[in-house]
């Protein structure tokens, strides 16, 4: 029970950070390239890796790592980064005549954000 | 099947729903009690709106991954996150577009896109799960179940949010037709 609340407090965290950046990197960028949707699984992948680095080299399997881990890379991040939007947004691309772009984001947020988590992972395990 | 003309149409759909979409303030739709130029994703209601969904939303992910066997027992496949992403690209696909199809975005209906798709299905879907399986996956030496799972991800995602927006386009289209021959006005 703890833990499902601990779930629900990260995700309504995440997801609400999410809507604002989003919504603030839109305005910025008017351009077919989805980046607000980017930035943000960019951003939440680099600190779910953290939050992985901390759990595998810093973690005593404690039940209090655990919430943690529940609260931070289950809930925080979970919430904060979406697949959802990501695909409504290649599928809106690729009906719009815009394949190419729809396949070089898919793609391209796949790369980066496995790229961020071992990154964050690598990090940790540098401080460590 | 279909061309140009069907794509015409889409682009129209689609950019009903931008204009309703969290972006620029160019065009404030000012709602009952709305707060002329302030942004949808800077007004703290709807921010809050968002946060109840995504609460909900992660907290209904969560269960699924407690309900679903766990990734060591299916060959290292990460049936949750698989499972969450799918049905959530589905519903967010089906839900959007059939909200669009109604027509001008009411107070309303924002509402409920705000709590129900960029809230509850932005949080019951992950993209973090899904790089951090395939990252803990590769960097566990299976590199073929780490590139397999992640690209049937991206393939059977895309086509079941395809298949939400083509349902959600006739749903969204029927219950025009409904509301025009019941000569209500309930839609607006």
């Amino acid at each position: 029970m703890t833990g499902l609340l601990l779930v629900a407090a990260g995700g309504a965290v995440g997801a609400a950070a999410r809507f604002v950046l989003d919504g603030v990197i839109r305005a910025r960028h008017h351009g077919a390239f989805p980046w607000g949707t980017f930035a943000v699984n960019v951003l939440g992948s680099l600190a779910i890796g953290l939050v992985a680095g901390l759990v595998i080299f810093a973690g005593n399997g404690t039940d209090e790592v655990a919430l943690w881990r529940l609260a931070l890379a289950t809930g925080l991040c979970g919430g904060f980064t979406t697949f959802s939007t990501a695909m409504v947004e290649a599928v809106r691309l690729a009906r719009s005549n815009r394949v190419r772009v729809a396949l070089v984001s898919t793609i391209g947020t796949l790369v980066a954000t496995v790229a961020a988590v071992a990154a964050g992972i690598a990090v940790v395990g540098l401080a460590a | 099947m279909n061309t140009t003309a069907r794509v015409g149409a889409h682009a129209a759909s689609w950019s009903t729903m931008n204009t309703s979409s969290p972006e620029p303030s160019a065009a404030p739709s000012p709602g009952p009690g709305g707060r002329r130029g302030l942004p949808a994703h800077l007004r703290p209601s709807l921010i809050g709106l968002v946060a109840l969904g995504g609460a909900l939303g992660s907290a209904a992910r969560y269960g699924t991954e407690i309900l679903l066997p766990a990734a060591g027992t299916t060959g290292g496949w990460p049936l949750a996150t698989l499972t969450v992403n799918l049905l959530g690209a589905f519903a967010l696909g089906f839900g959007l577009e059939a909200l669009a199809r109604l027509g001008r975005e009411t107070p309303r209906r924002r509402n409920v896109r705000l709590a129900g798709g960029t809230g509850f299905l932005g949080g019951f879907t992950t993209y973090s799960a899904l790089a951090l399986e395939t990252e803990r996956l590769l960097s566990g030496g299976q590199a073929g179940v780490a590139v397999t799972y992640a690209l049937a991800t991206l393939a059977l995602g895309f086509l079941s949010c395809l298949v939400g927006v083509l349902l959600g386009e006739r749903a969204g289209d029927a219950h025009l037709r409904r509301s025009r021959a019941a000569g209500s006005e309930a839609d607006e």
